[in-house]
């Protein structure tokens, strides 16, 4: 169920200004890939390109190639819905649909999507909150609005949302960068549940989340403002941490830099 | 220390002020109306009006005194630009209290179920009766129609405006629908009556131009369609990109994007524009009296010949000689206004509908 993300030579533009050049990864299915990097840098650019989300910024594109499993998500004949039923995302605010309830919330998916069937619905509805480790907390208010809830139960509501597709690859934009640590710890767990049954591409700031939950770690780096960001080093995260092969990343990792 | 608080140890009450005890409002209120009333009447310039204005220029002169003696001089500013504030906020409610009032005093009385139930057929200049039903049909006819035609349309133009429009097409329509913002009424009017009513209605009427409430609708959409094309887009716009991206993100397609997600999230802004529209088109008198002419008797057709609407009835009975018009106007005014109210209120309920209740 869970697919290999591959992308060659990927470059991403807003415009004329180029954020990202050749990046060239390939994210193993069942793995957790933590994206690391300064502000800039072009790592949220490259997980937006990774489900087409990119381009729906107006004059935003990408170029290159970037597999899923053997298709190519940017052949000019590939449904981009299609695309994004198989790759989820997750962003850094969390963004609930605010005229719906909880439950239309994380069925939004389906109920958008044509399932009706309310047997159908309430199942996969029941089964994404536990997942999302939320079910517990709304089980007695799921026709209350989402909106109503506390950003870490807000971000795992779309947590849920996100996984009640059933999607192949899940990306997270910086998903704890609004929540306590309590809220964080919570989600950190999710991101290790989830694993066993979905490939997970994860942005974040912090550090010491990308060697808690990750199995392999990007380092993306620019030389100044201005410069498209490059992928630096792509490696075990357990390796990036204790022994990186290029000077940048430790810099990095140790605080040295900027 | 900082530059604002001189170095100091902070104590116990060390951070207190003096206040100002709850009566002083009230008692600074009523001296400065005795002065002014003592000033205005004693010396004849004026009569109770000046002495409220005054009264509040006293009050807010003499309590700015008392509490910069009392309080210092930042809480004097405090208070007297509150004070400022809600009386502007009093002084703008006061017209529209006013116009209300003036409008039920006056209309009262002929608010009879004769006014509701009877047009005004055969009525002669001596008859006491004759009602506005003839009117209400007109009105209810023509902005419906209206409606119909320009909600729609006016949506959708603005979803394009906003979720497909790019580049010099989009920039052109948004700038011709501004232009169209500021079109009169009676330009509305004049170019329904050109091109319909003296064109195209000969058409359908074996040649002979014919005046009808459809035309009416017509004119009144080309008042209201720039307005919704407008308001609509402006509440799209305030729809968050991050529900729009979660959408997609969900593999929802945008077409279902924008009817699910991003329409009902904007829905209470739109109604509340279109609803303006509506007000403003029932209340357009000019354009109905040119291209529907206005009739005493009921028609419930508007695709045939001269209808009425409230506004025109309004004017018609304002203008004329008979004693009796003068309450059939106030009533007809009453009407209309209790209609767009009535018709305000129930969008609203019908768009809040859809809000969850927490």
């Amino acid at each position: 169920m869970a697919k290999r993300v591959e992308a060659t030579n990927v470059n991403a533009y807003y415009g004329s200004f180029k954020a990202i050049e050749d990046v060239n990864i390939v994210v193993e299915p069942k793995t957790v890939t933590a994206l690391i990097g300064p502000s800039g840098c072009g790592k949220s650019t490259f997980l937006r390109s990774i489900n087409r989300m990119h381009e729906v910024l107006p004059n935003a594109r990408v170029e290159g190639t970037l597999t899923l499993d053997q298709e190519n998500i940017y052949d000019k004949h590939v449904d981009v819905t299609a695309v994004r039923r198989l790759i989820g995302m997750v962003f850094q605010r969390p963004n609930p649909f605010p005229t719906m309830s909880i439950f239309d919330n994380v069925v939004a998916g389906l109920k958008l999507n044509g399932v009706n069937k309310k047997a159908v619905l309430q199942e996969a509805a029941e089964k994404s909150l536990r997942s999302a480790n939320l079910w517990d907390e709304v089980k007695d208010r799921l026709d209350k609005p989402g909106a109503g809830l506390s950003g870490g139960q807000q971000q795992r509501l779309c947590i849920a949302r996100t996984i009640a597709v059933e999607p192949q690859v899940v990306l997270m934009d910086e998903p704890c960068s609004a929540l306590d640590p309590i809220s964080t710890l919570a989600i950190e767990d999710l991101i290790f549940k989830l694993k066993d049954r979905f490939t997970i591409i994860i942005v974040t700031h912090n550090m010491q989340q990308a060697a808690r939950v990750s199995d392999r770690t990007a380092f993306f780096s620019i030389e100044r403002t201005g410069d498209p960001g490059r992928l630096i080093e792509y490696d075990d995260t357990q390796k990036i941490f204790s022994n990186p092969s290029v000077k940048k990343t430790e810099d990095y990792i140790t605080g040295r830099f900027g | 220390m900082t530059l604002l608080a001189p170095e100091q140890d902070v104590t116990a009450g060390s951070l207190h002020t003096k206040r100002l005890p709850a009566w002083a409002a009230l008692a600074t209120a009523v001296v400065a109306l005795a002065l002014s009333a003592a000033l205005v009447l004693g010396t004849g310039i004026g009569n109770w009006v000046l002495v409220v204005v005054l009264g509040a220029v006293l009050y807010l002169i003499g309590f700015w005194l008392a509490a910069n003696a009392v309080e210092g001089p930042r809480s004097a500013r405090n208070r007297t630009w509150s004070a400022l504030i809600h009386s502007a906020c009093v002084l703008a409610i006061l017209p529209l209290a006013s116009v209300t009032w003036t409008l039920i005093s006056n209309g009262i009385n002929r608010l009879d179920g004769n006014f509701f139930l009877t047009s005004m057929n055969n009525i002669g200049a001596r008859d006491a009766n004759g009602g506005a039903y003839h009117a209400i049909v007109g009105t209810l006819e023509q902005v419906g129609i209206a409606a119909l035609i320009t909600i729609p349309l006016g949506v959708l133009g603005a979803i394009y405006l906003v979720e497909y429009g790019r580049g010099k097409l989009s920039l052109a329509i948004r700038f011709f629908v501004d232009v169209m913002t500021g079109i009169p009424s009676i330009v509305a009017g004049l170019f329904v009556l050109a091109f319909w009513v003296l064109i195209v209605s000969p058409l359908f009427n074996n040649g002979q131009p014919q005046y009808s409430g459809f035309a009416a609708a017509l004119a009144l959409s080309v008042l209201m369609l720039p307005t919704i094309v407008r308001s609509t887009e402006e509440m799209l716009r305030l729809v968050p990109a991050p529900l729009r991206e979660g959408a997609y993100a969900l593999g929802v397609p945008k077409w279902k994007t924008i009817l699910r997600i991003v329409i009902p999230t904007a829905l209470p802004g739109i109604v509340t524009g279109i609803m303006l529209s509506i007000a403003r088109a029932a209340g357009e008198t000019a354009p109905v009296l040119l291209v529907a002419g206005g009739t005493a008797a009921i028609n419930f057709n508007p695709f045939e010949n001269n209808q009425s609407s409230l506004s025109l009835f309004v004017f018609s009975q304002a203008t004329d000689s008979s004693r009796f018009s003068p309450d059939r106007a106030w009533t007809a005014a009453l009407t209309l206004v209790a209609l767009v109210l009535i018709l305000t209120i129930a969008a609203k309920l019908l768009a809040r509908r859809n809000r969850l209740t927490r």
